[in-house]
């Protein structure tokens, strides 16, 4: 699910890096307040060790296929929903600088989709109040089911909702063709079956944890002192009110066209479809005087004028002309090249 | 060799290139940064068609790859990683995008075609001024140009030691996966009865060792923050570079010169 800078427009990426960052800085904040820097080694450690462990190959019983470790749950329940955020950002930043997995420009949005959701989502409305819950009755058996419930719910649930933002992101950039309910119809299945097998799997090694070490695991203790405070009704209660977002999003901007959101905002008058929202280009002002002027200021002092909502920029550059210089431009990359490598042949010799 | 034996191989090839000596090695972090920060937000401002615009912006990275005596091929190496994806929400273009943008040839070419081909093109080249970036900064010289930049020093502090235990972790799990399979030849990964223990175990060792970590730093003198060591400080030729790297990619940005020089020979 690593998002590369091809698909991201430069502001959304700024938007997501401005919204991880943000996220980044109140974890921090709270860390330091908890006094919880001392973790800095632990967090260290296992950061390095999911990373790892992320390359294992688990085979799934009963077909051909093997599975992977979901990082997010893993750690919020280890460390903790901040510590585990920090560490996870951390994770994403090594395999983009030095694995080409993901890129500089979309380590913010990569942060959000899989560190924010995996962690805080998935720590504060899926792996508390279900361990906090009575689910499976009391006792050890039951501690682990509820291990195991939390995680399957939270690795299918924050892989649900980082596919969603993979599938906004992309959409909002115009990058693909692809209708944004078409893309969406492609992700979210995807991502319901690696969610549970990367849910079973992380249940397995925070199952093990809780059998030798349970005091490393969160909210163990909660647990059992409080066990019944958060009914079934209230965990099932939460769990549909996430599922209604879910849903409610995707149904109103699933509306199967490239534009996206500027679409689904003032829609397209033609077709009468501005009434239907209700937003009018006219009334948000975006034709008025002043709309005009701004917009000139912002295109003679933009640097990026071309970055335009409806990504249907005039075809620059498709020219035969263009052709002929792109294959010159090859060419004369390729001559730096050869001039690189003769130059320090010569060095080498003398 | 195993997919953590990759990794390691790969982590130890970046660490020999990144110590090198060539002029752009020794300029400061923070030039650099700035220059793979430009470089990729206005390689993603191109708009979707304008394919020979996005050709031109190679030279420049290019021409660095060659100064720095950094192998090209190193960097491509690492497509298999960016391509695949690109290409997965590239590849449709071309179907749903079929209006026809140019003829070549008495071939019409395609709207969605340019698009799938310009995505796939800044795939690469994003690619490049990340590598370049890395290839030629240590670690710790990154770590200390965030720090300039005023990033809390937990993050940066907590990057440093994961990228520090990350090489130690992907031994031993090496080891470890490799010690598995000899012993379940055939197998294609690990059992499900295994699923909990094989990396449960490590966890538990490593949580103890960082412990240990801990008091070690803390018996050494660590009180909240590294110190960095021979960090090149921005001086003129940093400012140099960056106002030649900002100058030459804002023309290439604005001069489409790959159709000027096309047209020199078409017409």
């Amino acid at each position: 699910m690593h998002m590369a800078d091809a698909l991201l427009a430069p502001a959304v990426a700024a938007v997501m890096y401005a919204a991880s960052g943000t996220a980044a800085g109140i974890s921090i904040h709270q860390l330091k307040k908890d006094d919880d820097t001392r973790k800095l080694p632990t967090m260290a450690v296992t950061a390095a060790l999911v990373f790892a462990g992320q390359m294992i190959n688990y085979t799934i019983p009963g077909t051909g296929s093997s599975g992977h470790m979901c990082g997010g749950m893993l750690l919020s329940a280890l460390l903790g929903p901040q510590a585990g955020f920090l560490s996870m950002i951390v994770i994403l930043a090594v395999q983009c600088l030095f694995f080409a997995d993901g890129g500089l420009m979309a380590l913010g949005a990569n942060v959000w989709n899989m560190a924010f959701y995996g962690c805080f989502v998935g720590y504060y409305l899926i792996w508390r109040p279900i361990m906090r819950s009575g689910w499976f009755g009391s006792g050890k058996g039951a501690l682990r089911s509820r291990i195991i419930a939390a995680s399957v719910i939270g690795c299918i649930v924050t892989l649900q909702l980082g596919a969603f933002s993979v599938v906004i992101e992309t959409s909002l950039s115009g990058i693909t063709e692809l209708p944004f309910g078409a893309f969406a119809a492609l992700m979210q299945p995807i991502h319901l079956a690696i969610g549970l097998v990367e849910g079973l799997v992380t249940s397995a090694v925070l199952v093990f944890v809780y059998e030798s070490r349970p005091e490393l695991l969160r909210e163990l203790d909660a647990a059992d002192a409080g066990a019944g405070k958060h009914s079934l009704k209230t965990t099932i209660a939460i769990l549909a009110v996430l599922a209604l977002l879910v849903g409610g999003g995707l149904s109103l901007l699933a509306s199967g066209n490239p534009d996206g959101l500027e679409w689904a905002l003032f829609g397209n008058a033609e077709n009468g479809y501005s009434e239907n929202m209700g937003l009018d280009e006219e009334k948000f002002g975006l034709t008025s005087a002043a709309a005009d002027k701004a917009a000139e200021i912002q295109e003679a002092t933009s640097v990026l004028p071309d970055y335009a909502f409806d990504g249907s920029d005039a075809p620059a550059g498709t020219t035969v002309s263009g052709i002929v210089g792109s294959a010159l431009v090859a060419g004369a990359a390729l001559l730096i090249c050869l001039a690189g490598g003769f130059f320090r042949k010569r060095k080498r010799a003398a | 060799m195993n997919k953590m034996e990759h990794a390691l191989h790969e982590l130890s090839e970046m660490d020999a290139l990144a110590a090198g000596t060539s002029p752009i090695h020794r300029l400061s972090p923070l030039t650099k940064l700035f220059a793979a920060v430009l470089d990729i937000v206005l390689v993603l401002s191109f708009g979707k068609y304008d394919l020979s615009g996005l050709a031109a912006m190679a030279l420049w990275p290019v021409a660095l790859f060659q100064i720095s005596g950094i192998p090209v091929r190193t960097c491509f190496r690492k497509l298999r990683v960016v391509l695949p994806l690109v290409m997965a929400v590239g590849l449709l273009n071309p179907l749903f995008d079929r209006a026809p943008m140019l003829h070549l040839g008495g071939v019409a070419v395609s709207g969605g075609v340019i698009s799938m081909l310009s995505l796939m093109l800044k795939g690469v080249l994003c690619l490049m001024a990340s590598f370049l970036l890395m290839a030629t900064t240590p670690i710790d010289s990154l770590c200390a140009a965030l720090r300039m930049l005023r990033v809390p020093t937990l993050l940066v502090t907590l990057l440093l030691l994961t990228y520090r235990y990350v090489g130690l972790m992907t031994r031993e799990l090496a080891v470890m996966t490799d010690a598995y399979r000899l012993r379940a030849p055939g197998q294609k990964g690990i059992h499900v009865s295994a699923w909990g223990s094989f990396l449960g175990q490590l966890l538990l060792r490593s949580m103890d060792r960082a412990q240990e970590l801990y008091s070690s730093m803390l018996l050494r003198g660590y009180h909240g923050s590294f110190h960095y060591a021979n960090v090149r400080p921005f001086g003129t030729a940093d400012a140099a570079a960056c106002a030649g790297t900002a100058a030459i990619l804002a023309l290439l940005r604005a001069v489409n010169v790959a159709e000027l020089a096309g047209r020199l020979f078409t017409r």
